[in-house]
């Protein structure tokens, strides 16, 4: 177990070299970052030369990324052009998007596997085709439509909801684009809680523990449950990194001041280095959760060993 | 139709209730599965019975419907698609098919226990055998997670694990195959019942191993007095332990007897099939009697006796009419105490 965490760690490295390498690249390639600060006017070529001397963008590339990389290393993520340090950005953002993708998670756990759950077994009965038909309506409309829609019904139309989520993010204003966010899992989540547990249900062990004469809320919970729920942690660990990341529309929508509002602001602004600080926390993020994942994985099923 | 017959000599049972009789019952049990391509009957009209301490083994081949009359006793047919459209399932008198669901779940375990055929996907892969052992106890008794776990360490031992302390927090996946015969075993046993469903419990194992299993099982049962249902294919399997035998075919019993008697005087052709079919020692290097053609398709089983198209006896009457379960007697008229025979020419098979 020991050896194979070591090895994984040892694993994530090259891979965390080449995606923050691949995200300096195409940052470089999204355009002059100095043409942006001079706001619509051409910038004064003296100045510019100044900036660029002055940011170190006169360098070649693999020269910025290696001093960029050092600097990171020890805690420097450099400046944003207003002046702001990145990680001045990320200590405002970072919490909130974390709030935001837990409530998403939660919603994802326990809307999500009950209705997996409920419809894998009862599988071709009304309940079943009802919610499956949701779930794919809710796959195939976009993140932006539903959010546009709950934001104008909710917000705009009943009043129920504030239409904007205030700076600091509370947790009863994030709701509604914590489920935002979540929809889409949610529907996989629960079409995938849904095969796995009507798969299970005709499984031996299961006929075993009805045999047994457990109650069937027991049978369901400590047997089916158990075992359908293997697939769907999997989904779920690696969905976290891919929350956090992906909450720029829905961030956008509800004008949320996390992760994916200053990754917005800063592709608008071609301001590299918050774009690259951003995602590379990111790279971390999902590196993180997958580790986790399968250490999960045996946990969750003791016939798995690691060497 | 008639039903098997007390044929053993048995102590009367154990807890203390005044209900005289068998401890279960089947009579006229029919169970069908509603499937796309029709009605598949699975089980037409079948009779037995089974005393404390007796054994009863079923024989059949697959798809004759022993596991499904097991099932339907025990009350975990999958219903839908399974039904059971006629009959009655007595236990001490009273009947199962009529009882609420929790009463029946109260039963289940406690009273009557199953053990399956392949203990490995029977067990549950995520759950250590203590807990899955321990859990009858907490379910049934109220008991808490620690004495649960003595319990199951006790039971563990019972059946003959080795280091059973050490084994209970193991996984199903880390016991070999008849460990884990012994561990479900151990979970049928665990309440005690007064009755146990054996479905071919040594069908996955190894021939020495199935006798240990075996061993293990009538020396369980003679301690506790239950009754005993064994379904198996494996005829040698039941010359050692059964005290009656019902052989299956079709989802009906086509013949009763005490369990050596069958061996030396089969009353029906399928019975005398089987026993032609196991390998002899005295007659190596000769060709071995196989019964031709295959099981019916139980979507539409043939006219008459089911048998009739495997049937080297087979006469007009046989695909006409369906021959009952009749007491078969000796050639003078006496009785075979606990013999039947549903075959219109029983007489030429046994006495021929």
């Amino acid at each position: 177990m020991g050896r194979y965490v070591i090895r994984r760690l040892l694993q994530m490295i090259p891979v965390f070299f080449g995606t923050t390498l691949l995200i300096f690249l195409m940052v470089n390639v999204m355009g002059d970052p100095i043409a942006g600060l001079c706001g619509d006017r051409r910038c004064d070529p003296a100045t510019a030369a100044q900036l660029r001397a002055e940011f170190g963008l006169d360098k070649p590339v693999w020269q910025q990324y290696l001093t960029y990389m050092g600097n990171v290393f020890t805690g420097d993520f450099g400046t944003a052009f207003n002046g702001q340090k990145v990680t001045e950005l990320m200590a405002t953002a970072f919490p909130i998007t974390i709030r935001l993708t837990l409530i998403a998670i939660v919603f994802e756990i326990v809307i999500g596997i009950s209705l997996g759950v409920v419809t894998g077994l009862r599988r071709g009965r009304p309940v079943d085709t009802t919610v499956l038909v949701l779930t794919l309506v809710v796959i195939s409309v976009p993140t932006f439509v539903t959010g546009l829609l709950l934001q104008l019904v909710l917000g705009v139309e009943w009043g129920i909801i504030k239409p904007s989520v205030s700076p600091q993010a509370p947790v009863n204003e994030l709701l509604v684009p914590g489920l935002v966010l979540a929809s889409v899992s949610l529907a996989y989540v629960t079409r995938l809680t849904r095969t796995s547990i009507a798969e299970n249900a005709r499984a031996d062990y299961v006929r075993t523990a009805t045999a047994k004469g457990l109650p069937r809320r027991r049978v369901v919970v400590r047997h089916l449950l158990r075992n359908s729920l293997i697939p769907v942690v999997t989904f779920i660990g690696t969905d976290v990194g891919a929350l956090m990341g992906g909450a720029i529309v829905t961030e956008r929508i509800f004008n949320i001041h996390g992760v994916g509002f200053q990754l917005y602001q800063g592709i608008l602004r071609q301001n590299s280095q918050t774009v690259v600080g951003f995602v590379t926390i990111l790279v971390l993020v999902f590196l993180a959760a997958n580790l986790i994942v399968d250490l999960l994985y045996a946990v969750l099923d003791p016939r798995i060993r690691y060497a | 139709m008639t039903t098997i017959d007390k044929t053993a000599e048995v102590p009367s049972a154990r807890s203390g209730d005044d209900h005289v009789g068998p401890l279960l019952e089947v009579r006229d049990l029919h169970v069908e599965f509603h499937t796309r391509d029709g009605v598949a009957k699975a089980v037409n009209g079948v009779n037995y019975s089974v005393n404390a301490g007796e054994t009863l083994a079923v024989l059949g081949e697959s798809g004759s419907g022993k596991s499904v009359t097991a099932q339907a006793v025990m009350g975990i047919l999958d219903m839908p698609p399974g039904r059971i459209p006629q009959g009655e399932i007595f236990f001490r008198g009273q009947d199962m098919l009529k009882m609420s669901y929790e009463e029946r779940r109260s039963i289940r375990g406690q009273k009557i226990a199953m053990i399956f055929q392949d203990a490995l996907s029977s067990l549950n892969p995520v759950l250590t055998v203590g807990y899955q052992l321990g859990e009858m106890f907490r379910v049934h008794q109220g008991l808490s997670k620690k004495e649960a776990r003595a319990k199951a360490i006790g039971l563990m031992d019972q059946v003959k694990i080795p280091a059973a302390a050490a084994r209970v927090s193991d996984y199903p996946h880390q016991f070999s195959g008849g460990m884990r015969q012994r561990i479900m075993i151990a979970m049928a046993l665990a309440l005690e019942p007064d009755l146990i469903i054996a479905d071919e419990p040594t069908t996955a194992l190894d021939v020495t191993v199935q006798a240990q299993v075996m061993d293990l099982l009538a020396e369980l049962q003679r301690e506790y007095n239950m009754g005993l249902i064994l379904i198996t294919h494996d005829l040698g399997v039941v010359a050692d332990v059964a005290d009656k035998i019902a052989v299956m075919y079709a989802g009906r019993i086509v013949e009763t007897s005490p369990v050596h008697e069958i061996y030396k005087r089969p009353a029906h052709p399928y019975t005398k099939g089987l026993l032609e079919s196991i390998p002899r020692l005295d007659q190596k290097g000769q060709e071995l009697f196989a019964i031709k053609g295959l099981p019916p398709n139980l979507l539409n089983v043939p006219s008459g006796c089911a048998f009739n198209p495997r049937c080297v006896m087979a006469q007009d009457i046989c695909r006409t009419d369906i021959p009952p379960l009749r007491p078969v007697t000796e050639r003078d008229g006496t009785d075979l105490v606990g013999r039947g025979s549903a075959c219109h020419f029983w007489k030429e098979t046994i006495h021929g």
